[in-house]
């Protein structure tokens, strides 16, 4: 072939890449044109509108949970069922995370019978539907297995257990001293720790730094939250009522127990697999540095498997805040039950649910975000 | 004995205290089941709806061809099986004794077992002993034929294994509409259906997020994230309001349409992320390899990189397959199915059975099944793991 003799267009690479993701765009905006030409006849042969205007509207019916009534807007009713998803995903976080490391370092204890109790509760749970989970959490346990009001159960006045909720000893006061008195008490913790292992640098002796933070961090919490007007009750029954403490709904008992004995079963398997994965060199180099047991956990193994064990753990997360839209199977208004109940009662469906949806994306990219985050300083300071 | 005593549950003064306290507890917690399972526990409920739970309000007329599906499906199940395994098969060990294959079956299906043995004791008909023998029968068959296949046949065989199962499956539904189906009929075959139907679209979702070409990337990174972000109950409750206004009216889907088509589009996007993650395992070297022997793009795809990739994703596939038919229970719940779950449910409400708190005794019953199917299969695919040593190349 003669150089100088140009290439053909229909021979030409660089245009053929671009003609073959051009089709497959072109097939791609067909579909959508289609299902959207579907959507716009459909809707005006329903008489149903598309617009947003919707959101306005009064939802028609109420959460008696949250004191939402029917009169209010629909937007307020996708507002509380946002805060009811971040209340049990939240809650669900740290529960969770607790019980899994928990049972995780359970199936790695020396303890033969400890570890078979782990093995054998990671196995049932993991193999069974979380729905059914949840609906026996919800029929069974709670309307089925607590007892009546009259026959509470009462563990010395700090726990009341009964079918129409879970109740809690909780703080009482303003909010915001609340948070006062969480942000001093955690600053005086840190500050207390820089002038120990200062201390400690300079004048060579034992820093005690857990000691000495938390004797702070309690002393401050006490003093800032004394003068906060913040005070502590514990429920108790007054005739056919609970009173003071915090009661959780069954509804919200169900979902946030269903959901902890699940992602728990798989944060285990994590916490396992992730200490596993620490060298045994590692472990091996740190008894012969004569570091005792919590030691060698928390400067040796715990910083190597934490590494490893971000990543799934944030899909854990992930699916957990998915998960909590299992809350519909027993009626607990979160999201996903407020958006299908608004959508029985008079909301378009398309909009409504293509609100919910970005709702959802938004809170999985944050979740996905934070992750990432998290990952990103573990590495810098592991390298 | 005393030595592993020692070692495993007394090293100490806190392990002994610790072992004391969890022993004594587990062993009331077993006591309490044992109590409930042999005395307490009213099975009457059960009993007088196995067939419900099993396979929901199925035609007594059509029961033939039900069960005809089933033992070919077995039979189907025992070649594609026979066939996966000689792939895998190291050529190396001798050959197992009857016994030992006794004992290795006995050890890795006693969860199936349990369950079926129990079916069969509550059951009052001999129907479903005669499917039993029936299915075990044309598994047994099945595997041997497989086994007798040359290999040359063996991809053929599992692609005509899959069509015929679907096709069968199809078959099956001329007897009784799918949206009629019921009991854990309904969650085994949603979950098989979608699982074959979404593998091809994972895996070009796969190929497409990994591709060269910016828009291909885009498209399919945007629709993978798109429906793993959103909550799969959200997603069958959004095709039940939603999915009739983006069709011509003419032809309103049915609830199972509806199902397997969210099923489908949600499990791809997750098999696209698991398919990725073996692409990326394959050694750049491969590429480059069938690259330098002049193979181009396309061949190096789909005859170097792409076997290499599904091979080391098998037991990945089957831990998504358990979760789907896990997940299977939603479509109960947001679409009306009376599956395996739902269907529990509802028993507790007839009229001879309500209110009496039977739902501990169903749920449990149901949570049998699923435990027992779901068990099974991540073993197996553990197994499965091992014998393809994924990781440990």
């Amino acid at each position: 072939m003669n150089s100088s003799e140009k290439t053909p267009f229909w021979r030409n690479v660089a245009v053929l890449r671009w003609a073959f993701q051009l089709a497959i765009v072109a097939v791609v905006g067909v579909i959508i044109a289609i299902l959207v030409n579907n959507l716009l006849v459909n809707s005006s042969s329903q008489g149903i509108p598309l617009g947003f205007g919707f959101l306005s509207q009064p939802a028609s019916f109420p959460i008696t949970a949250n004191d939402f009534r029917d009169t209010q807007p629909v937007w307020q009713a996708m507002y509380e069922g946002v805060l009811n998803t971040l209340r049990v995903v939240l809650v669900g976080f740290v529960l969770a995370t607790v019980f899994g490391v928990l049972i995780g370092l359970g199936r790695l204890s020396g303890n033969w019978l400890i570890r078979t109790i782990s093995t054998v509760y990671i196995e049932i749970v993991r193999n069974v539907p979380l729905l059914l989970i949840v609906i026996f959490a919800y029929l069974g346990l709670v309307l089925e297995v607590f007892p009546r009001i009259e026959d509470s159960w009462d563990l010395a006045g700090t726990i009341i257990v009964n079918g129409r909720g879970f109740s809690i000893p909780w703080i009482t006061g303003p909010f915001v001293g609340l948070l006062a008195a969480v942000v001093l008490s955690i600053a005086a913790g840190l500050a207390v720790r820089r002038w120990r292992l200062r201390v400690a640098e300079s004048k060579d002796e034992s820093a005690y730094v857990v000691p000495w933070m938390a004797a702070a961090m309690v002393a401050v919490l006490f003093w800032v939250g004394f003068f906060a007007g913040l005070g502590f009750s514990s429920p108790s029954i007054d005739g056919r009522n609970v009173v003071g403490g915090m009661t959780m709904q069954p509804e919200y008992f169900a979902l946030l127990f269903a959901l902890v004995t699940y992602t728990a079963s798989h944060i285990a398997e994590i916490v396992r697999g992730s200490v596993q994965s620490v060298a045994k060199g590692q472990v091996e180099a740190s008894q012969a540095m004569a570091l005792n047991g919590w030691q060698r956990m928390r400067y040796v193994i715990f910083p190597q498997a934490l590494r490893v064990a971000i990543p799934p753990l944030g899909n854990q997360y992930l699916n957990l805040m998915k998960n909590s839209s299992l809350g519909f199977a027993v009626s607990y208004f979160e999201l996903t039950k407020v958006v299908t109940t608004s959508v029985g009662t008079r909301s378009p469906a398309v909009p409504a649910f293509l609100v919910l949806m970005i709702i959802y994306l938004i809170m999985s990219l944050t979740i996905s975000a934070l992750v990432n985050i998290a990952n990103r300083k573990m590495e810098v300071v592991g390298r | 004995m005393m030595i592993w005593l020692r070692k495993n549950l007394f090293r100490s003064v806190g392990d002994s205290l610790v072992t004391v306290i969890a022993g004594s507890l587990s062993l009331y917690v077993l006591f309490r089941i044992v109590r409930f399972v042999a005395v307490t526990g009213r099975w009457q409920v059960v009993e007088t709806n196995l067939a419900l739970l099993v396979n929901g309000a199925w035609p007594t007329d059509e029961i033939g061809r039900l069960s005809a599906t089933i033992v070919l499906l077995g039979f189907l199940g025992g070649v594609a099986s026979a066939v996966a395994g000689l792939v895998t098969s190291d050529v190396d060990s001798e050959p197992p004794t009857l016994f030992q294959k006794a004992l290795d079956l006995a050890i890795r299906l006693w969860p199936l077992a349990l369950i079926v043995g129990l079916v069969l004791l509550l059951s009052t008909t001999t129907g479903p002993l005669l499917l039993t023998v029936g299915v075990v029968g044309a598994v047994t068959v099945g595997r041997l034929l497989g086994g007798l296949l040359p290999g040359r046949v063996r991809p053929v065989v599992i692609v005509v294994a899959l069509f015929g199962a679907l096709a069968s499956i199809w078959f099956m539904s001329f007897g009784h509409s799918w949206d009629d189906w019921g009991g854990i009929l309904v969650n085994f075959f949603l979950a098989a259906i979608s699982i074959s139907l979404c593998f091809p679209i994972g895996v070009i979702l796969a190929l497409g997020r990994r591709s060269e070409f910016p828009i291909l990337r885009m498209l399919s990174t945007v629709f993978i994230e798109l429906f793993r972000g959103v909550p799969l109950i959200a997603l069958l409750l959004m095709a039940k309001n939603t999915l009739g206004f983006f069709v011509p009216q003419e032809f309103t889907p049915g609830a199972a349409v509806r199902a397997i088509v969210v099923f489908v589009l949600f499990t791809s996007a997750y098999v696209a992320e698991i398919v990725r993650g073996g692409l990326q395992s394959v050694p750049k070297g491969q590429i480059e390899a069938a690259r330098a022997n002049g193979l181009t793009p396309i061949p190096t795809t789909f005859r170097i990189v792409l076997p290499q990739a599904l091979r080391n994703v098998i037991p990945a596939l089957v831990g998504q397959f358990i979760s789907l038919f896990k997940d299977t229970t939603l479509a109960g719940v947001a679409l009306g199915f009376l599956d395996l779950l739902e269907g529990g449910q509802a028993i507790t409400q007839q009229a001879e059975f309500r209110g009496q708190g039977l739902v501990i005794e169903t749920l449990a019953f149901v949570g049998l099944l699923f435990w027992a199917g779901s068990y099974t299969m991540s073993r197996e695919s553990q197994r499965l793991e091992s014998k393809l040593g994924v990781g440990s190349r």
